[in-house]
């Protein structure tokens, strides 16, 4: 038998080799451009999370599939016609066990560590229920988001505003409080990294600071119903704090008749006039 | 074995030859007329109770016991009901000792207690009803070829995405205990039949049952949850939502059974010598399923239960309108369904550790650690499903012990990849079909893998919750890693099973066309959630029209390639018949040393196992030689 190469060193060369090359492509090619991009505080939070699960898993992939490649290449009969010859009797070893043990579970934890204490940052724009446990400081601004099939209607209390666009100033903390009149929705304001259930019944509190100006797009996340497809609406983030006063002025003066017959600003609108769902 | 001796040999099937006897044609008359008697009957209760609870204008009540009295007509018409009866009237018990040869087609179509022919008719049933639900896919993907609506409307669109969901989700749930489990774990295991054989025709029969009742919903309005059926929506659904309990239902129970009847076989009916510890590895994934199926599936039949009494006797389990809760609803689904996933996935993980050795020619590497891998999966799916529920508000506080508890769930799966890899480093590695496949399943299920862990991670789930990328995320694990895996156990066991080989090369083409195309599909589909597509939409923003009709193209060739197995199967079979040698493998598990076809009775006499399951590699076996019978005889 001629002498066997070291593969196992090999393949540890090549996995060196393919990491120092896609690594810095990951890290500075593709993670600027993961989503769901730096318009506000907590969106730019969300790809700094993107960008180390990205760099963290590539080594991973390239290990799994740089071993699965060098196997069947180094490894692979080339002689299917010939005699069914045996590979080695190996059933196992146990440092190899203990060291793939370690290894996943230092990677697991530090994962589970790493997501837990972004998340407490500040709140990473997701709905946290009526009492939030992560509450950014700072002066909010309250807009409230009503989901209902199949559009999404936004109170300002601070202004006594009721509207179907959502404008939000820039450089401000805000803090939505999302709802539902009939079936469960889901308030996503891509751009801005937010995303909240609308509950009947339920304010769901969802907390984003924004920054520049800003264009983003609101879908329903939530299947609710026959027009769930249909049920988006542009928003935007004005590009200053004056040009946001005199936006919901505009609004003041446009549904002036209507807000007067609203009923009373409350965190949740259910059961409905009817007493039901629906 | 002893404990079946002292019973009457085998039962004469003369009884039930004749077309009028208990099989599947009077399953289907009796069915109808169930239907009917059960219609009729609750048309004349919801006229003494008539509150209009529905807000459909239809009658639940009516439709309900429709469905409940179609499926027992047909299962007392398949004689499901003779064997109680007879008990109750003072017979004795007449289980067959062991199976006598059959002849003819007739055995398919009826109640039949030889495992193997359960198994087969598994694979037409699951056939049937997963190529209904892959052409609600291409219908799907056939609509969003363009950003609008244009093909269908979007009642229509929702009831195809439900139909495929539940079908996918729901049906193929047995597609592999019910299939090949079936099949397998009686020889594997040393036993000529299950622990229950009668319960094993039910499952059967039960999921057959449901398919009909699922695809019933297009006649009363479809429905539009999607299988999901998230409450308070499915309150407003019509009658076509009766449908999706119903289905959900017979499934959940047809579940249970099959996990129940696995297990206990496993658990009491191993031959002398087959110790647990020589259990092999895909005994072991039954194992680990069957206990999913035992303890989650009945979460659902109560859940379903609850949804069936808020639509038809005026409780309010989940209308907030009334004092229930929306979140009741999705607590207790995903109680259910996140086990359920793994329902979907270990079966995979039993079937490429069971075929790896054999074309690696090497034993299995990390016996231990691979079955503690499946069994941990198990016990921890119990524990993440509030993963589903991140942005709900719903005990938001508990995000991060479910974001832990989700991201361990990789320990033991990560198992399972170490035991597949270190079976393949330095073996004898043989690329033939199967072994194809169970690369593949490596490949997919590696990215569907990796894109959970930005799923588990909270801040980045924020984005990708709802959209795209999870239903990216798994396709990627359930049809990338249990289609692979199943389609490596067809193309390793189906000759076994079926009596003839199947065509290598076009098994070469399958695999590389659904492989490639499969990628095609899915990969982008990573890119579409990340680019802020939500799931089950019709309309889409239209800078993602590229993106989309690529995925509908490649989903169009993945669909043509499991043709391309079809056409496999059938030419096969019916133009090019080459009888399946015994052992085309060289295996050396037990089934592979039973002549082809396994004759009725399994083994003429009970076997003892005295070695290890996966007796390969130099220093067991001389190169190139074969034991005459199995290593583990």
């Amino acid at each position: 038998m001629r002498s066997e190469p070291n593969h196992m060193r090999r393949f540890v060369a090549l996995w060196l080799l393919a990491n120092a090359i896609m690594l810095p492509i990951v890290i500075f090619v593709l993670a600027p451009g993961m989503p769901p991009g730096n318009g506000t505080e907590q969106a730019a939070g969300q790809v700094v999370d993107n960008t180390v699960l990205l760099a963290l898993s590539t080594p991973v992939a390239l290990g799994v599939l740089l071993f699965l490649g060098y196997t069947i290449w180094a490894f692979r009969e080339r002689n299917l016609d010939g005699p069914v010859l045996d590979g080695p009797a190996v059933t196992g070893n146990s440092s190899v066990q203990m060291w793939w043990l370690i290894t996943t579970t230092a990677l697991v934890l530090f994962l589970a560590g790493f997501g837990s204490v972004r998340l407490l940052e500040d709140g990473s724009g997701g709905g946290q229920g009526p009492s939030p446990l992560v509450v950014p400081s700072g002066k909010a601004l309250q807009v409230q988001v009503i989901g209902q099939q199949w559009q999404f209607t936004y109170r300002y209390p601070a202004y006594g505003l009721e509207t179907n666009s959502l404008v939000l100033p820039p450089d401000t903390l805000v803090e939505f409080h999302v709802t539902s009149l009939d079936v469960i929705h889901s308030f996503w304001a891509y751009q801005l990294g937010v995303k909240a259930d609308a509950n009947p019944g339920v304010d769901n509190i969802a907390y984003v600071e924004t920054r520049g100006p800003l264009s983003f797009e609101v879908r329903c996340a939530e299947l609710c119903g026959v027009w769930h497809g249909y049920m988006y609406n542009p928003g935007k983030v004005a590009s200053s704090k004056a040009a946001f006063a005199s936006w919901i002025q505009s609004q003041q003066q446009k549904y002036s008749a209507a807000s007067k017959v609203l009923p009373p600003y409350s965190h949740t609108y259910f059961p409905g006039p009817n007493g039901r769902s629906g | 074995m002893t404990a079946t001796a002292n019973r009457v040999p085998a039962q004469s099937p003369a009884r039930q030859r004749g077309l009028l006897g208990f099989n599947m044609l009077t399953g289907i008359i009796l069915g109808v007329v169930g239907w009917w008697v059960f219609y009729l009957l609750g048309g004349l209760i919801q006229g003494y109770t008539n509150h209009g609870f529905s807000q459909t204008g239809q009658n639940d009540v009516q439709i309900m016991l429709g469905y409940l009295g179609g499926v027992i007509g047909f299962l007392g018409g398949l004689g499901f009901l003779n064997y109680p009866i007879q008990r109750m009237m003072g017979y004795p018990p007449n289980i067959p000792d062991h199976e006598v040869e059959e002849p003819g087609l007739g055995k398919y179509f009826r109640l039949t207690t030889d495992h193997k022919v359960v198994s087969q008719q598994y694979f037409v049933g699951i056939a049937f009803f997963f190529f209904v639900g892959g052409l609600n896919a291409m219908l799907i993907r056939t609509e969003l070829l363009s950003p609008t609506t244009h093909v269908f409307g979007a009642q229509q669109y929702l009831t195809l995405v439900g139909v495929h969901g539940s079908m996918m989700m729901g049906m193929m749930t047995s597609g592999v205990l019910g299939p090949f489990a079936n099949w397998l774990v009686p020889l594997m295991i040393g036993s000529r039949r299950m622990a229950f054989p009668r319960m094993e025709s039910l499952t059967f029969w039960l999921l057959m049952a449901a398919g009909v009742v699922l695809i019933t919903t297009v006649f009363f309005g479809g429905f539009q949850t999607g299988w999901t059926g998230y409450e308070p929506l499915a309150n407003q659904g019509t009658a076509g939502y009766d449908a999706y309990l119903g289905f959900f239902g017979l499934v959940s129970i047809s579940m249970t059974l099959l996990g129940l009847n696995l297990a206990v076989t496993i658990a009491t009916m191993r031959a002398p010598g087959m110790t647990w510890s020589r259990l092999p590895i895909f005994c072991w994934s039954v194992v680990a399923t069957a206990a999913l199926m035992v303890l989650a599936a009945p979460m659902l039949t109560a859940t379903l239960l609850m949804g069936i009494s808020d639509r038809t006797l005026y409780t309010a389990f989940f209308d907030p309108g009334l004092g229930g809760s929306a979140y009741l609803w999705q607590n207790l689904f995903w109680v259910f369904g996140h086990p359920e996933v793994y329902v979907l996935a270990i079966p995979g993980f039993g079937i490429v550790l069971e075929i790896l050795p054999v074309f690696a020619r090497k034993p299995l590497w990390g016996y231990k650690i691979a079955v503690s891998g499946m069994l941990g999966v198990a016990i921890f799916s119990f524990f993440v499903w509030q993963h589903h529920l991140f942005v709900s508000g719903m005990n938001a506080d508990l995000r991060p012990f479910y974001m832990l508890s989700t991201e361990i769930i990789s320990l033991p799966t990560g198992f399972t990849f170490l035991a597949f890899m270190a079976t393949l480093w330095r073996g004898r590695i043989r690329l033939t079909v199967p072994m194809l496949f169970c690369l593949g399943w490596a490949f997919n299920f590696l990215f569907g893998g990796i894109s959970g862990v930005f799923n588990s991670d909270t801040p980045s789930d924020v984005t990708t919750h709802g959209s795209f990328f999870v239903m990216a995320h798994f396709h990627y694990t359930i049809m990338g890693g249990l289609l692979f895996s199943v389609m490596a156990a067809m193309y390793y066991w189906g000759p076994k099973m079926f009596g003839y080989k199947l065509n290598e090369r076009l098994g070469k083409i399958h695999f590389w066309v659904m492989f490639l195309a499969f990628n095609s599909t899915f990969g982008p589909l990573f890119a579409v959630g990340f680019l802020g597509m939500p799931r089950r939409v019709v309309t889409y923003a239209t800078n993602l029209t590229g993106l989309n009709d690529w995925v509908s193209v490649s989903a169009y060739v993945l669909g043509l390639s499991l043709l391309l197995f079809l056409f496999n199967m059938v030419y096969s079979w019916m133009y090019k018949r080459i009888p399946a040698e015994d052992n085309p493998w060289h295996s050396r598990s037990i089934e592979f040393q039973l002549p082809t076809p396994v004759p009725a009775q399994d083994f003429d006499e009970i076997p003892v196992f005295s070695g290890d399951p996966y007796p390969y590699g130099e220093a067991l076996a001389p190169a190139g030689a074969e034991p005459a019978t199995a290593g583990a005889y």
